[in-house]
């Protein structure tokens, strides 16, 4: 499969503060993921995951800091450069256009693409392929707007495989997705050996697959570090304004959230 | 049949939308991909030139006086190779075909090609197939260009200002407030993209007739009048050469970016992160989109809907790629307006019908079908 050639990116995310709407809304954060590395953003709502995540794939230029991506700062590269080392699924889906699956997913291959002429050999390999780890290849040729929800978000994801990047940047990749299928795709991501910042609403989720989490609050990093680390009772408690009870998963050991009483 | 099957496809597609749980469990489709209904595209191509080129000779042919097909061939044939064919035809045919009406058919070849790619091109900038430059309003604002030149007479910039020049500064100064309009403080949903052209449309629409209504000269307002609502009548040769070069030129961009055309279907940001420039791109693009509506409102007045209709029919039989569709898009865009013309002049002879009259008749029923259906779908939508 092709996606194992591609070398894992680094990205590290220095100081980074931004605005929206003339309100600090990220303030401070640095966050660094090592190459193959799979680094969850978790937090409540609002507290700047997705605008941190702009940051790291060129859509929000910060007002002070620095996102430098295999040590080349992402504002100051060539766009295609950027596209063909990061693939980035933003919280938006097509338009409404006859567009079909295998369509949505093939965009992914713009970057790689000469600007006139055709597709290059290879191209449509890379894509079927990506349908299939996704498991929407026999579904490629249905209309995109007429697929539920879950099956929208797999193509999506699909999009940014066909990209081949040594870095994705996902923004809540799970929604959407029943139980089974955000299991799957996270899984695939940590199969995937490229490097990965996600946010991530589901704590049980980002526990079972992240390597180091990013815990967001009002903006600021609160906490950094693995997730026996960083998902205490005290932590999460005060982070959700809610009272939570954190357990051991038998068998991963991995740190299990549970809601209090 | 077919509509029965469709409906139910869409009620079950509705169930699972609303029960995301329900992905693993939902049975293997049985039913046709559209992509599998389609005709291959070199057969779309084949058929359309061929529907082309029947209509320009058909166009040809009938009129006040109808000339044989055949004669019509063979007059065009000498042309192309003077002296091969010996000229068995009334010299009065040469006149009719080479001086009234090729120039004609041409304008409305030239028109309905542009008008599609133009329409095809704005649905992709703005994200919404109910896009079109009369329902936004470019075309009143261009219409508005010209005409203040007209009949003020304006000579602000010297010989620059035509009233094609005036008719791209008109469209270009619409497009973007109908932007900005659309898309200030969130999301531009359907109904405000489409709210936002109409109250342009009518804004400008008013402006004009309140100039017009200030213009002494009857005769010049009477022209006026009829150009506004769309109409190739009379075209002469010498008004073919710089709406065939603008139109033949942003055809030729609009297909070397067909690419990012594409891309931005994806969205916004996705757009970006696959490469594209977004915010240049889309400036350029509203550029030219803007000089091509100008020119073309210039020449021939508002032709409504057809940049609606062609792109959308276009898109069932060749999907979204605008690769492809583009293409397809003028070569049907192109025959639909030489029949439309040929019924806006035969219709009702000797009595002229203009050409807008006629493509909003067809126009204006399509739209309130792809409105239901779009609203539809951005209820079911998350």
């Amino acid at each position: 499969m092709s996606h194992h050639e591609v070398r894992p990116a680094e990205l590290d995310i220095r100081d980074v503060s931004c605005n929206a709407g003339g309100r600090e809304v990220v303030s401070g954060v640095s966050l660094t993921a090592e190459p193959g590395e799979v680094v969850g953003v978790v937090g409540p709502n609002g507290a700047g995951k997705s605008t941190l995540l702009r940051t790291a794939y060129r859509q929000l230029r910060p007002t002070e800091g620095r996102v430098l991506l295999d040590g080349a700062d992402v504002f100051r590269m060539p766009r295609r450069s950027l596209a063909r080392r990061l693939a980035a699924l933003p919280q938006e889906t097509p338009a409404e256009f006859e567009l079909t699956a295998h369509d949505v997913a093939a965009m992914g291959r713009a970057p790689h693409r000469r600007r006139i002429g055709g597709d290059r050999l290879g191209d449509e390999r890379i894509v079927t392929v990506s349908l299939e780890m996704v498991e929407m290849a026999e579904l490629a040729h249905r209309q995109f707007a007429q697929l539920s929800g879950g099956e929208k978000q797999r193509v999506l994801i699909a999009r940014a495989l066909v990209q081949e990047p040594g870095m994705l940047v996902l923004d809540e990749p799970t929604n959407h997705l029943d139980m089974r299928h955000q299991f799957d795709v996270l899984a695939l991501v940590r199969r995937l050996n490229v490097t990965t910042l996600a946010a991530l609403h589901d704590l049980n989720l980002a526990a079972r697959f992240c390597d180091r989490l990013c815990v967001l609050a009002a903006g600021e990093a609160v906490a950094i570090g693995t997730p026996v680390e960083v998902l205490t009772e005290s932590l999460l408690s005060e982070v959700y304004g809610v009272h939570i009870e954190v357990g051991t998963h038998p068998r991963t050991g991995a740190p299990t959230v549970l809601f209090g009483d | 049949m077919r509509s029965s099957v469709d409906a139910f496809s869409e009620d079950t597609n509705q169930a699972v939308e609303s029960n995301p749980a329900a992905d693993s469990a939902r049975p293997a489709p049985e039913r046709v991909s559209p992509r599998e209904r389609r005709v291959s595209y070199p057969v779309v191509l084949v058929l359309l030139g061929a529907a082309l080129m029947v209509a320009v000779v058909v166009g040809l042919a009938v009129g006040s006086v109808s000339l044989p097909l055949t004669d019509v061939v063979a007059i065009l044939g000498q042309q192309v190779f003077p002296g091969w064919i010996d000229p068995g035809w009334p010299a009065t045919y040469d006149t009719i075909l080479l001086d009234v009406r090729l120039p004609r058919v041409l304008l409305a070849g030239i028109v309905g090609a542009g008008l599609s790619a133009v329409g095809t091109a704005l649905q992709a900038l703005v994200r919404n197939p109910l896009a079109d430059p009369f329902l936004l309003g470019i075309s009143s604002g261009a219409s508005l260009g010209a005409v203040t030149l007209l009949v003020t007479g304006a000579t602000v910039l010297g010989t620059l200002a035509t009233p094609m020049v005036a008719a791209f500064a008109g469209s270009m100064v619409t497009l973007a407030a109908v932007y900005a309009l659309a898309s200030s403080g969130g999301r531009m949903t359907t109904t405000r993209l489409v709210l936002a052209g109409v109250a342009l449309s009518y804004v400008l629409s008013a402006l004009t007739d309140l100039l017009l209504s200030t213009a002494s000269d009857p005769h010049l307002m009477a022209s006026i009048r009829f150009w506004r609502l769309g109409s190739v009548a009379g075209t002469e040769w010498r008004t073919l050469p710089i709406p065939a070069i603008v139109v033949l030129v942003g055809l030729a961009v609009l297909l070397w970016q067909s690419g990012s055309l594409n891309l931005l279907l994806a969205g916004e940001e996705s757009a970006g992160t696959l490469g594209l420039d977004v915010h240049r791109f889309r400036t350029g693009m509203f550029v030219l989109v803007s000089l091509m509506t100008g020119v073309m409102v210039a020449v021939s007045g508002a032709i409504g809907f057809v940049g609606l209709m062609v792109p959308h029919a276009v898109r069932m039989l060749v999907g979204a790629d605008h690769r492809r569709v583009l293409p397809t898009a003028t070569l049907l865009g192109a025959t639909f307006l030489i029949l439309a013309d040929l019924a806006a002049r035969t219709v009702a002879a000797p009595q002229e019908i203009q050409l807008g009259v006629l493509t909003a008749l067809c126009g204006g029923p399509f739209f309130v079908w792809l409105l239901r259906r779009q609203t539809r779908r951005e209820k079911t939508d998350r």
